[in-house]
C-alpha cells in the first residue's frame, strides 16, 4: 500500500488532521467487547494482517509528515519535552538503532540505511533527511541520538533502565501525550510513574505487568492497546499546558460531540534494547472522530454502549467527566440495540 | 516457543584454554552479526545429542565473554565438570569446528548498574566468564572499576593475558595453591560510597561476598552475583502434568524441564539456572517432597511446596501433580 502523506493537516489551532476511509477502517479500535475494564492485555509485537497498524514494527500512515512537524512545533517552545539523563546514552544509540534498522527495513520507498562499519547513512525522503554519521558518536549527530530520531519517528518513545528488580523511566520524547509529563515523571520507577492510575493498582496489573517487563526478551517485543478521549484533534494534551486544551471540555454538546470529541488509542509497544539491557516503551497515538468512526455501522454500536457503562472511577480518571454523556446521546441514534459481533473488525 | 527465535550457529573456532576450559567462537551460519548484547548476558546453547540410543536435548546456558562491540562472532568458556549430566561433555567431546548449535538471543541477569560510582568486581575460575564482557563495557569509561580475581592455580587462570594486556593493574590475581585468600571483609570495607560490588563463582565465594557485605551496611541494590545452578543430579522420579493429561518419568541425569520438554509440553524459560523465576510452575498436588535448588523463590515459597522451578528443582516420592 503506498501512502499518501498529507504534511499540512494541523493538531492544534484549526484542526484541520482528518482521516481518510482507508485510516478509519484501519483505526485500531481497542475494544473487542461491549464493555471495558482493565487487563494486562499484553501480547507479542507480532506482525499483523497487510495493511493493518501492526503489519510494521512501526507504524509509518497518512499522518507522519504532519506528526513530525507538530512535534517540532512542541520542542520549538519546550525542549524539555525530551529528556534523557547522563547513564541513558547507551540506550539512546539502541533506540536509534531500533528504529533506523525498522524504517528502513519494512519501508524501503521511504526510508534507508547503509552501515560500514560504524559509519552510517540515513536518508529519510518523506522529511528530506540525508544525514552520514558515526554510530556511537554523538558529535556527528545535530542532537542527542533518542531526540535525533524520534523527531522523525511517529508516537512518544521512554526509554527505562532496569536495576534494582525495577524500570526507571530515565529518557523520553513526549509531546503526543495524554495528560501526563516526562519532566514530571523522569527518574520515577515503574509503580511511582503509574501511581495516579486507579483500580489496577488493587488489581495488581502494575505489579504483574513490572515482573513480566523484567524479563522481556531481545527479539521478542510485546504490545498493548490503550484508550482515552480528546477534544479536537490535539495530539499534545500535556498537563503544563492544561489552560489550553481543558476548557474545551466544557464546549462539547449532544449536537457538536461527533466532530469535536475524538477517541484517543494507544499503540504501546515494548522492545529489550541489546547494549543497555534497558527497555523502550512506545506509545503510538492514534486519534479518530465519533463522527468518523460512526461510519462503521458496528465501531458506533459498541463505542456507544462501552462508554454508556464505564466504570465511575474511569470515567474520571481518563477525564471525560464532563463530555461523556454529551458524546453518549450523541452516539445512541447510531445503536439500535443489534447485537455486534465479538472482536474490533468493522465487519 | 519456549526458547524463542533461536539463531542457528557454527563453531568456528576451539580452543583448550586451562586444563579444565575449553574456549569456543561461534557464528552465524550464512555470516552476518549476531543481536548486540550488554556484558553480563548469557545465551542458552541447544545441543542435540543422543543417550542410549535416543535423541537426549540439553539446554545450557553461558555467559557471553567476547567484547559486546564485536558481533561478527560470540564466544563463550566451557568447564567440563566432573559429574556432568551431558551438557558440558557434549560441550567438549562432541563438538568440533564446523558443528552446527542453535542459541537463544542473548538475556541479561547480571548487569552494570548504570549508576554506581565504582564497580568491584569479584571472580573465582569459571565465574571470570561474565566479566569479561562487562569490564569490555566498563574499559575506557569515566567510572573507575577494578577486578579481584581468584584461581586454583597459575594454570587454571583462563584468559590472565588477555586481562593483563587490557586492564593491566586494575586486575589483582589470588592463587589458592599459594595461599592467596581475598580478604572480603578488608576489600569491602575500604571500597567508597556508591560501589556497586559483583561477584561470580563458586557458592561458597558468593555467600561470603553477600554475607560480608550486608554486614558492613552495603545495600542489596549494590550486591550482584550470578551464579547459574547445574540442575543437579538425583533419583528418578514420576510428575505427572494436569492439563496435558501426560505422565512424565523424570531420569537421573535429567532435569524436570528436559523431561517435561521431552514429553512435548513447552514451558517458558530464560536462565535454565534457577535464577530468572520465569519458568515457576504451579504444584497442584504432592505426594512426598519438593527438592528446590533454585536461588528465587524464597524459604518461606519453598516451605510451602505449591510452586516449583522445574529447571534447576526436582522432587522424591510418590507423585508430584503440576500445573502444566
Amino acid at each position: 500500500m503506498s501512502t499518501v502523506f498529507k504534511p499540512d493537516e494541523s493538531f492544534r489551532d484549526d484542526f484541520t488532521f482528518r482521516n481518510s476511509p482507508q485510516a478509519i477502517r484501519r483505526f485500531p479500535l481497542p475494544f473487542p467487547e461491549d464493555e471495558y475494564m482493565y487487563s494486562v492485555n499484553i501480547e507479542p509485537h507480532l506482525p499483523g494482517p497487510p495493511g493493518s497498524v501492526t503489519e510494521f514494527a512501526i507504524d509509518i500512515d497518512e499522518h507522519y509528515v504532519a506528526e513530525c512537524k507538530e512535534r517540532a512545533i512542541v520542542l520549538a517552545g519546550e525542549p524539555l519535552r525530551f529528556q534523557a539523563l547522563p547513564h541513558m546514552l547507551s540506550a539512546q544509540w539502541d533506540c536509534l538503532e531500533l528504529i533506523m534498522e525498522s524504517l528502513a527495513r519494512d519501508y524501503p520507498a521511504h526510508f534507508s540505511l547503509a552501515k560500514q562499519g560504524n559509519r552510517w547513512h540515513w536518508i529519510n525522503r518523506p522529511l528530506q533527511i540525508d544525514q552520514s554519521f558515526t554510530f556511537g558518536d554523538v558529535a556527528t549527530l545535530p542532537q542527542p541520538p533518542l531526540e535525533y530520531i524520534t523527531r522523525q519517528t511517529p508516537g512518544d518513545w521512554v526509554v527505562m533502565d532496569q536495576r534494582d528488580g525495577d524500570l526507571w523511566a530515565e529518557a523520553g520524547m513526549v509531546t503526543t501525550q495524554a495528560d501526563w509529563s516526562l519532566d514530571f515523571d523522569v527518574g520515577m520507577r515503574f509503580n511511582e510513574w503509574h501511581g495516579p492510575v486507579p483500580l489496577a493498582h488493587e488489581l495488581h496489573v502494575f505489579d504483574r505487568a513490572l515482573k513480566f517487563l523484567l524479563n522481556l526478551r531481545l527479539g521478542a517485543p510485546v504490545r498493548r492497546l490503550n484508550w482515552t478521549m480528546t477534544i479536537n484533534p490535539r495530539l499534545d494534551t500535556a498537563p503544563e499546558n492544561y489552560p489550553k486544551w481543558g476548557p474545551d471540555r466544557t464546549k462539547v454538546t449532544a449536537q457538536n460531540a461527533g466532530e469535536l470529541a475524538h477517541l484517543r488509542v494507544e499503540l504501546q509497544a515494548l522492545w529489550r534494547l541489546p547494549r543497555s539491557n534497558g527497555i523502550v516503551f512506545s506509545i503510538r497515538c492514534y486519534l479518530i472522530a465519533v463522527q468518523e468512526l460512526a461510519t462503521i455501522p458496528k465501531w458506533a454500536r459498541r463505542v456507544h454502549r462501552v462508554l454508556k457503562n464505564l466504570h465511575p472511577a474511569l470515567v474520571d480518571y481518563k477525564g471525560l467527566t464532563r463530555y461523556r454523556d454529551a458524546v453518549v446521546e450523541w452516539l445512541a441514534p447510531h445503536d439500535d440495540g443489534s447485537p455486534t459481533t465479538s472482536g474490533t473488525a468493522p465487519e | 516457543m519456549s526458547d524463542g527465535q533461536t539463531i542457528a550457529v557454527e563453531v568456528t573456532g576451539i580452543e583448550q584454554i586451562t586444563p579444565l576450559i575449553k574456549h569456543f567462537t561461534l557464528a552465524r551460519i550464512g555470516g552476518g552479526a549476531l543481536p548486540a548484547f550488554s556484558g553480563g548476558s548469557h545465551i542458552v546453547v541447544v545441543m542435540r545429542g543422543e543417550a542410549g540410543g535416543s535423541p537426549r536435548v540439553h539446554r545450557n546456558p553461558y555467559s557471553l565473554l567476547s567484547p559486546p562491540y564485536e558481533l561478527d562472532t560470540y564466544q563463550i568458556a566451557v568447564r567440563r565438570m566432573e559429574e556432568s549430566r551431558g551438557g558440558s561433555h557434549f560441550m567438549h567431546d562432541r563438538l568440533q569446528v564446523g558443528s552446527g548449535l542453535e542459541i537463544a538471543h542473548p538475556v541479561n541477569l547480571f548487569a552494570l548498574d548504570k549508576i554506581a560510582r565504582k564497580h568491584l568486581l569479584i571472580a573465582g575460575g569459571i565465574g571470570i566468564t561474565p566479566i569479561l564482557a562487562q569490564l569490555e563495557d566498563l574499559h575506557g569509561g569515566a567510572i573507575p572499576y577494578e577486578l579481584h580475581y581468584s584461581v586454583r592455580a597459575p594454570e587454571h587462570a583462563a584468559f590472565l593475558a588477555r586481562l593483563r594486556a587490557r586492564e593491566g593493574d586494575r586486575v589483582r590475581m589470588y592463587y589458592d595453591c599459594d595461599g592467596q585468600l581475598i580478604d572480603f571483609e578488608g576489600l569491602l570495607a575500604k571500597q567508597p560510597l556508591g560501589t556497586h560490588v559483583y561477584v561470580c563463582g563458586p557458592a561458597g565465594m558468593i555467600n561470603r561476598v553477600i554475607d560480608t557485605a550486608r554486614a558492613g551496611g552495603w545495600s542489596n541494590s549494590h550486591i550482584h552475583w550470578e551464579q547459574f545452578s547445574a540442575p543437579p543430579v538425583g533419583d528418578a522420579f514420576e510428575v505427572y502434568l494436569a492439563r496435558a493429561r501426560k505422565s512424565v518419568h523424570v531420569l537421573p541425569e535429567q532435569s524436570l524441564l528436559e523431561a517435561i520438554e521431552s514429553a512435548g509440553v513447552e514451558v517458558p524459560y530464560l536462565c535454565r539456572g534457577g535464577v530468572c523465576g520465569f519458568c515457576q510452575t504451579r504444584v497442584l498436588e504432592v505426594d512426598g517432597e519438593l527438592l528446590h535448588h533454585d536461588h528465587f523463590l524464597s524459604d518461606a515459597d519453598k516451605a510451602k511446596c505449591n510452586t516449583i522451578m522445574p529447571c534447576v528443582s526436582r522432587a522424591r516420592g510418590k507423585q508430584v501433580v503440576l500445573d502444566l
